[in-house]
């Protein structure tokens, strides 16, 4: 069989504080390229991690404000400037009856950002990734909890990190394919 | 099934005296008792007993639009002076019933309630069903059908705009908004529990459609904060989304100058009513469901209790509403109003009227004071029906009794809804529970990763 570069190098634990900590001890040990796996959010990992604020929440705001200001346009434009129509006497930029299409186009397109921005920034679709070759991966999705060293970090070595990985107690580490 | 975890078993287990689950329970239990619903229990006899019924009439539906489509709206009951009859009556009662999915599933998360985990999934599949069963309504009253993208504002060669003052289009961007950010809410919820199941998957064609559809998750922490984030805020939009949606449609009367219409406490009072009419809905899913799957443990007597809380609740808002009602028509000083309510409480429709208060009040109001009736199982599932039953009846006064006597005499009527009004109105009964069906066989009907995060939470308490 053909050797596989290596990916990294997989190390499972049973509970989410073993994998916290595990965490921790690599960040002090200075790996900067690792992921961890879990089958729930678990709180602080992504701090431990090093990956402290996200941008979901600006990409909802312009999503928010591209909907708002869009969707009062939308309504203006063709009441007042394209298409005005006397219609009961109202004045053509009769604004609060402009404000419900504008309130629900604001959070329709608010929660597209929010969920295509998730998606984006996720990279999702990922129709392949290495780390589904470490054996029993499919319990991230369970009940068990994987740390994941990358090759591509200057501190890795095939060794050395294995050792590491042996030393904070790890049920199995295993290699990753690419 | 996934891997039997091997080595020495120190995974976090659900003590004894939580109300939200049973004890017991770790990760691995939840995760394989939501699963092995779609997975490996196969499909049993009572599934098939009630889709086929759903099925055959969600046929009656298709054959009520049919004859719609092909004669017309004629075939209605509607007629001057009352053109509003069942359709908009079914059409507010189906989106009200959404609107507990939201709730449950947005609100309970921004007040961080944990007796939501086991019940969000479900409800908010019932309110993307609810909302599909609406939309026919309207469509299949607008007399061409087809033409329907008149509605939205699109540079078209007619020159024209819709009207963006009127009411009616203002619900075009509600409901649809609704609709789209509901199914977005309960996709993003889906994405970790389909990985799940794609990982658990033993059949090829599952691997492949569940693999699919999870897009590629692999719970990485940096993903979960991103979608953790997305969630909440998706949440946080959702819940004024949900008052909006029903304001707007109490908007379609309130803007109108009918008497009986023609009313400030309309949107309030319509949210509490949708909500109402939700929960009830919810309980009517959720315990026949959790007795035939046996989801005793992750849908407790506490959940019961509270959904039995929030009707008891939203019912009370809802009586204030009827107090209301009948109190300003006097109060106004306004003769037509007056008459209204004199009408609606003593007039033709009035065994209705007073039928309406008896489901929607004196029944519930009375009884779910008790807790041993809230947590009496059989009672619990009567009052939900006897509430979904009032909360329709309601709609049917508001429209039916406001519009056939309005202030002129001599353009009084009455309305009779004929056949094809109660097939089309049966028939999205057998929609909802079709696509029902298909979700509880197809879909984990309870959020498997929250599940296993009430169970890392309260084993760590």
């Amino acid at each position: 069989m053909r050797k596989h570069a290596l990916y990294g190098l997989m190390a499972e634990f049973e509970t989410a504080d073993a994998l916290l900590e595990a965490v921790r001890k690599a960040r002090e040990a200075g790996y900067r390229r690792l992921d961890a796996y879990t089958p729930f959010p678990v709180e602080g990992l992504a701090d431990a991690l090093g990956f402290h604020t996200t941008r979901v929440p600006l990409i909802v705001l312009i999503g928010g404000l591209i909907g708002c200001f869009g969707g009062f346009f939308l309504q203006y434009y063709p009441n007042v400037i394209g298409y005005p129509l006397n219609i009961g006497g109202k004045p053509y930029d009769s604004w609060p009856s402009f404000i419900p299409i504008t309130f629900e186009l604001t959070i329709l397109c608010a929660a597209l950002s929010a969920v295509f921005g998730m998606l984006a920034l996720n990279g999702f679709p990922t129709p392949y990734h290495p780390v589904f070759n470490a054996p029993r991966f499919e319990l991230a999705s369970q009940n068990r909890f994987f740390l994941l060293l990358e090759a591509r970090d200057p501190k890795f070595d095939a060794e050395k990190t294995k050792q590491f990985l042996v030393e904070l107690k790890a049920f199995e580490v295993s290699e990753v394919a690419t | 099934m996934g891997m039997e975890p091997i080595g020495p078993q120190n995974t976090p287990v659900v003590p004894p005296g939580v109300p939200e689950i049973a004890p017991g329970h770790t990760y691995g239990s939840v995760t394989d008792k939501i699963s092995a619903i779609v997975l490996t229990r196969g499909t049993r006899k009572g599934w098939w007993v009630g889709f086929l019924i759903a099925f055959a009439l969600l046929m009656v539906m298709h054959y009520a639009i049919a004859m719609v489509l092909f004669i017309g709206v004629g075939l209605y009951g509607i007629n001057i002076p009352v053109g509003w009859g069942f359709a908009i009556v079914n059409f507010v009662w189906w989106i009200g019933i959404g609107h507990a999915g939201t709730l449950i599933s947005a609100f309970l998360l921004l007040m961080r309630q944990k007796w939501r985990t086991s019940i969000n999934r479900f409800a908010e599949a019932m309110t993307i069903f609810a909302v599909s069963c609406a939309g026919v309504f309207p469509l299949m009253h607008m007399g061409r059908p087809w033409l329907f993208y008149w509605l939205l504002p699109y540079p078209d060669t007619m020159g024209v705009w819709p009207q963006f003052r009127s009411p009616l289009v203002w619900d075009v961007f509600a409901v649809s908004t609704y609709a789209t950010v509901s199914v977005l809410f309960w996709f993003v919820g889906l994405i970790p529990d389909l990985a799940t199941l794609r990982d658990q998957a033993k059949k090829r064609i599952a691997q492949f459609v569940y693999g699919f559809l999870s897009l590629g998750w692999r719970g990485s922490a940096i993903h979960w904060r991103r979608y953790e984030m997305a969630s909440l805020l998706l949440a946080g939009l959702a819940t004024p989304l949900v008052i909006s949606v029903h304001t707007v449609v109490s908007f379609d009367f309130t803007i109108a100058i009918i008497p009986g219409w023609h009313s400030t406490i309309f949107p309030p009072y319509f949210v509490a009513g949708a909500i109402y009419s939700g929960f009830a809905m919810v309980l009517t899913l959720a315990i026949p469901l959790r007795s035939f799957y046996k989801l005793e443990d992750f849908v407790t007597m506490r959940h019961l209790d509270n959904m039995a809380k929030m009707l008891l609740a939203t019912g009370l808002i809802v009586a204030y509403g009827y107090m209301m009602e009948t109190f300003m028509a006097f109060y106004s000083g306004n003769p037509f109003d007056r008459y209204m309510i004199m009408n609606r409480m003593f007039g033709p429709y009035a065994p209705w009227y007073w039928l309406l208060i008896t489901c929607n009040i004196a029944i519930p109001m009375t009884l779910l004071w008790s807790s041993k009736i809230r947590r009496n199982v059989k009672a619990l599932f009567c009052i939900s029906l006897v509430v979904q039953l009032g909360m329709w009846l309601e709609r049917f006064i508001i429209v039916v009794t406001s519009l056939h006597r309005d202030f002129v005499p001599s353009s009084w009527g009455m309305f009779y809804p004929t056949a094809i009004d109660f097939l089309l109105f049966f028939g999205t009964i057998g929609l909802f529970f079709t696509l029902f069906y298909l979700f509880i066989r197809y879909l984990p009907m309870i959020s498997i990763f929250e599940m296993r995060e009430l169970v890392h939470k309260t084993a760590e308490e």
